[in-house]
């Protein structure tokens, strides 16, 4: 008897935290909220992020913006190839998680699968998608005139409840491949996977700051998401009055919103990515410049 | 004040480049791997050839035997193609995404065993082991990495129009820059859904026969590529073989001709990057100092092995004198001699036959009435090598103005206006690269329009990228390699 | 926006002095980083940087008891015989005199900062005053600063005559000018920098990139455009011009990468503590660190040495 109870062990448990400025912490307010499996046992308290942790995640995505942006694309794509390598290599803790909290095995399987081949599809982009969004333009003088993109700057990300994994990096991917930085809120229902992909973002290359992950509830921070004048941009899964919020909010600092709509947010698909997502999330730049001698 | 520019200096006031500080030799000691013989590669597999011969591939730095290399004879190159016919059904239904993954592999693990290949590369063609280490390696695995993207992007490609693969694509390639332009090649096709028979240049196999290896442990499904190696027979059997939906070379513009006049019966695509007499051109308000260490890279880069090399310096009269001087005070601290040592900036010419070419030309310079300067240097007494060299009061009729002679050696000849500058630039059959000089943005935009060039380089030389396309115009060849144009190359349009 | 006659003065003087292309200056540099110094030329790469090192406090915190100590370290960097003494200590005027009783009599050289260092905002009167008070208390070299604001206004006969009155204020003492490259901003401005200052300065004399109080000092490509403009000018008018880069040079390997820039753009003729100094104050352990490794092959620690700052 005595050798079998040495051999009962109490599992660790680890204690969620949010992922801002290339760092783990609790929110700044101290709040929590449970979450619970499927089975309906309690998991863990999740950081329930306020206002001030949406303020500090773009204070942190602001310092983190020039230097991502100035990377060369080539560098970019790297770093976002090198993610995809991280999350295959640890996909069986992301399909327990998805599972663990809902969904089918199988779903959960090709979830991280296809989140993987998202990455990869948006690292190669970013050494790509200016050859197709910029262009020469012949204009009736002697001027050489080109147009190029840049990135907005600080981009804001609601994700939807489901899919919590996949639609979340379906979303971020294709606003950081042209260096734009991102504090995105993750799923309310399902927080636990983002917090495990910000574990991953942490084991990567990409540098601290350029994708800040929050978990809370959606209506307590969406007012904030809109109205933030130093986010350029916020791009969302939600639907209704929340729309609206969101516009109207957006107003006050000319906010570029874009929402997921019709068959981009049937995530499994390829239909959910595309140069469009990139387009999505950058500025157009035109120079003109005197040709002679 | 005294005149502040640069003025050509007084006799009174020289530089010592001297031995107070001499560098201890720094060789790079990494193992290159190398095997003692080397078979091809074909249907995933290393084969004997069925000639049953083999040819020795020398060390050109030292002129040392390093390995033995099959000679592939037409039933091996046959054998190739059946592979590649065999394995391209299931590679171009491959959907892009898990055709890209391959590539993707291919890059990373060439990346990781990146020291190894450049030692493998310097100590077969000769460039100096910066070179190797710095630039042909890492921009080869950039070239994997860049076009492994693509493979599921093609529908953007051409937009209006579906894009599908060739099918098996026959490349020759060079050995100027071996494992890169074997990159270069094998990159876009892939990612494009063809399949390759690609022979390397004779004197430089080994890189390619070792990204084989790489090949295999990606797992490239057997036939995808496949490798020949031998001479010009090897090459013209796997450029007019019957099988090729297209073909693709790299190398001389003699030898081009000849390509395109045996293939005048067929309707094998092509693409054609040939040789180059690139003009240099450096205005008086450039920044000189950026000028001269630009001609420097442009001529001396890869010991002057580089189709699109700066070999035509055109150079404003006002300036003329202050160029030249500082040019020759650049060219005493290069550092020429064996290729491995980490420190060495020109290595050895890749063959005793390259090196014959060069000493004759330069011979019909001098004959000619050109004035050389060739910097104090003492070159090994085994192996090839050649110091760099400058040609001053150089005219367009000269030879060594004309002809592509692929060395460390730069021809200078001066200008007086703007319109001088882009005749004498585009007075040639070739067409492949060309370099600007100046301060002034509308006057390169101007050079650019008017240079009958594949690229222009504007106050810079021979930069090279996966992203931008590369080719040239008239005798310099046709078809673009790199970038989205390059990919279109190898695709056929409905 | 410059007024108009500053931006014709900035045109004039680029004109004559030539341009400098930020990327093709900062690709030649990097070349400098990729050469590989090994045993002996290793071993007497890091002897000469000691032998060129302004070992340098300059903090209001000095006291004399500082000074002291590092002069001590100056006259004899480390207990191996083989490492040569520094080329002079650089400290605050207050502390020349002390200075000089600590290392007059040796090769060490003292070195005072004036003219209001770092940002030189005071009268010229009193900068002078300052210089001629460092000189009279035994000062060997003065590094002075220019007149920045000056120079961006296009206003470089002030500059040039600033520079003038300073060398003449020096007497004997030879002058070093600090160009503070980070406020000039651009390598096209720290060229014409180089010539403004040597134009006024005499042979022997220095130009030196930096206070080493602001967030960007020396680095190896706003060196190779001083050392360039010094070619030019020396091979104009065949005075020679020495050099200093200071700030931000820590490490043994980067002081090496410096000293290849000198042997390969000025040649051998200024690979000498007469033509090269470092401004620089922990540079100095990292060199003996290096050259204790050379001597014994085995990597050391950094507090073996005397004065380390690392305690970890």
């Amino acid at each position: 008897m005595s050798a079998a109870r040495t051999q009962v062990r109490i599992p660790v448990t680890k204690t969620p935290k949010v992922y801002i400025g290339g760092a783990f912490v609790r929110s700044e307010s101290a709040r929590t909220f449970k979450v619970s499996d499927r089975s309906g046992a309690f998991f863990g308290n999740i950081p329930q992020c306020t206002r001030k942790d949406l303020r500090n995640a773009v204070e942190a995505a602001a310092k983190a913006g020039p230097g991502w942006a100035r990377r060369t694309p080539y560098n970019r794509a790297q770093i976002l190839y090198r993610l995809a390598e991280m999350i295959e290599a640890r996909s069986l803790e992301l399909v327990d998680a998805l599972a663990r909290f809902g969904e089918r095995a199988s779903d959960a399987e090709r979830g991280v699968s296809v989140s993987v081949d998202r990455l990869i599809h948006y690292a190669g982009w970013a050494d790509k998608y200016e050859q197709l969004l910029a262009s020469v333009n012949p204009v009736a003088s002697p001027h050489f005139n080109f147009t190029v993109t840049e990135p907005m700057g600080v981009v804001g990300v609601i994700a939807p409840d489901r899919s919590p994994l996949l639609a979340l990096v379906s979303m971020v991917a294709p606003v950081v491949a042209s260096g734009n930085t991102v504090v995105a809120l993750a799923s309310e229902t399902a927080p636990y996977p983002a917090i495990l992909l910000g574990e991953m973002l942490a084991t990567s290359d990409l540098p601290g700051g350029v994708v800040n992950l929050l978990t809370g509830f959606r209506r307590e921070m969406l007012p904030t998401f809109a109205t933030h004048a130093h986010l350029r941009a916020v791009y969302a899964d939600v639907k209704g009055e929340d729309r609206r919020a969101l516009r109207a909010g957006a107003a006050d600092s000319v906010k570029r919103v874009r929402f997921v709509e019709g068959a981009a947010g049937d995530w499994l698909s390829d239909s959910a990515q595309g140069l469009e997502f990139i387009r999505a999330f950058v500025e157009l730049k035109t120079t003109w410049h005197p040709i002679g001698s | 004040m005294p005149s502040r520019r640069t003025s050509p200096p007084r006799p009174r006031a020289s530089l010592i480049f001297g031995d107070l500080w001499e560098f201890d030799p720094a060789p790079e000691t990494a193992d290159p791997k190398l095997k003692p013989r080397y078979d091809l590669f074909i249907g995933g597999r290393f084969v004997a050839p069925r000639t049953g011969r083999y040819f020795d591939s020398v060390n050109p730095a030292n002129e040392r035997k390093i390995a033995e290399i099959a000679l592939a004879g037409e039933a091996d190159v046959d054998a190739a193609y059946a592979a590649a016919a065999r394995a391209f059904g299931p590679w171009s239904a491959l959907p892009g995404r898990e055709r890209g993954k391959y590539l993707y592999r291919i890059a990373r693990l060439l990346q990781d065993r990146a020291r190894e290949f450049a030692v493998a590369e310097t100590i077969d063609g000769g460039k100096p082991i910066r070179e190797s280490r710095d630039f042909d390696v890492p921009m080869a695995a950039a070239h994997f990495f860049y076009h492994a993207g693509w493979a599921d992007k093609l529908a953007y490609v051409a937009p209006g129009a579906a894009v599908s693969p060739l099918g098996v694509v026959g490349q020759v390639i060079p050995w100027n820059f071996p494992l890169l332009m074997l990159a270069w090649k094998l990159a876009p096709a892939l990612a494009m859904g063809n399949c390759v028979v690609l022979k390397p240049a004779e004197t430089t196999s080994i890189t390619a026969l070792k990204l084989a290896e790489i090949l295999q442990d990606a797992g490239l499904p057997p036939g995808v590529v496949n490798f020949v190696t031998g001479a010009a027979d090897t090459g013209a059997a796997v450029m007019g073989h019957p099988g090729a939906a297209k073909v693709a070379f790299t190398g001389s513009t003699e030898v081009g001709k000849r390509i395109m006049r045996q293939l005048a019966g067929t309707d094998t695509r092509m693409t054609m990057e040939l040789g180059g007499k690139a003009a240099n051109i450096v205005f008086d308000d450039a920044p000189i100092e950026q000028a001269v260490e630009g001609i420097v890279n442009g001529i001396f880069f890869n010991q002057g092995h580089v189709c699109c090399a700066g070999s035509r310096l055109l150079v404003h009269e006002p300036v003329a004198d202050a160029v030249i001087a500082k040019l020759k005070n650049r060219l005493r601290v290069l550092r020429v001699g064996d290729p491995l040592d980490k420190n060495t900036d020109l290595g050895a010419i890749n063959s005793a036959e390259q090196l014959s070419r060069i000493r004759r030309l330069v011979a019909a310079g001098v004959r000619e009435g050109a004035v050389l300067y060739q910097p104090p240097c003492s070159l090994p007494g085994k192996g090839f090598y050649f110091p760099p060299t400058l040609f001053t009061r150089v005219t367009q009729s000269h030879r060594i103005a004309r002809e592509e002679i692929f060395g460390p050696v730069l021809s200078i000849l001066t200008f007086r206006t703007v319109d001088e500058a882009i005749e004498k630039a585009n007075n040639t059959p070739y067409g492949l690269s060309a370099g600007v000089w100046t301060d002034k943005g509308s006057r390169i935009l101007r050079m650019s329009t008017e240079l009958k060039a594949g690229v222009v380089w504007a106050n810079t030389f021979n930069r090279f990228d996966p992203a931008s396309p590369f080719g040239g115009y008239k005798e310099s060849g046709f078809g673009r390699e790199g970038g989205r144009q390059g990919l279109l190359d190898y695709a056929r349009l409905s | 926006m410059l007024p108009r006659d500053t931006l014709a003065a900035h045109a004039r003087l680029l004109d004559e002095v030539g341009r400098v292309d930020q990327v093709g200056v900062e690709e030649r540099v990097a070349k400098f980083t990729t050469r590989s110094v090994k045993k002996t030329a290793k071993l007497w790469g890091l002897r000469t940087a000691v032998s060129m090192t302004d070992l340098t406090t300059l903090e209001g915190k000095d006291t004399p008891g500082k000074i002291e100590s590092l002069c001590r370290k100056a006259l004899r960097p480390h207990d191996d015989p083989s490492v040569p003494p520094v080329a002079a200590v650089c400290v605050y005027p207050s502390m020349v005199r002390h200075a000089k009783s600590l290392v007059g009599g040796s090769t060490v050289k003292v070195a005072s900062v004036a003219t209001a260092f770092p940002s030189g905002q005071t009268h010229f009167k009193t900068r002078l005053a300052e210089v001629r008070g460092a000189v009279a208390d035994g000062a060997d070299e003065i590094d002075m600063v220019i007149n920045r604001g000056a120079f961006l206004s296009g206003d470089f006969a002030r500059v040039e005559d600033e520079i003038a009155g300073v060398v003449e204020a020096c007497g004997a003492a030879a002058l070093k000018v600090i160009l503070e490259v980070s406020e000039l901003e651009t390598y096209d401005n720290i060229r014409k920098a180089s010539f403004i200052a040597m134009g006024a300065l005499r042979p022997g004399d220095f130009i030196k990139t930096s206070t080493g109080k602001t967030n960007l000092n020396a680095t190896l490509a706003n060196n190779q455009v001083m050392i360039e403009a010094i070619r030019d000018f020396y091979l104009d008018t065949g005075i020679a011009i020495g050099m200093k880069p200071a700030g931000g040079i820590k490490t043994a390997k980067q002081s090496l990468h410096f000293l290849i820039a000198v042997k390969e753009t000025l040649g051998d003729a200024w690979l000498t503590r007469k033509r090269y100094r470092f401004g620089a104050s922990s540079l100095l352990n990292d060199l003996l660190r290096q050259l204790e490794k050379e001597r014994t092959g085995a990597y050391q620690a950094p507090y073996h040495f005397s004065d380390a700052t690392e305690s970890y």
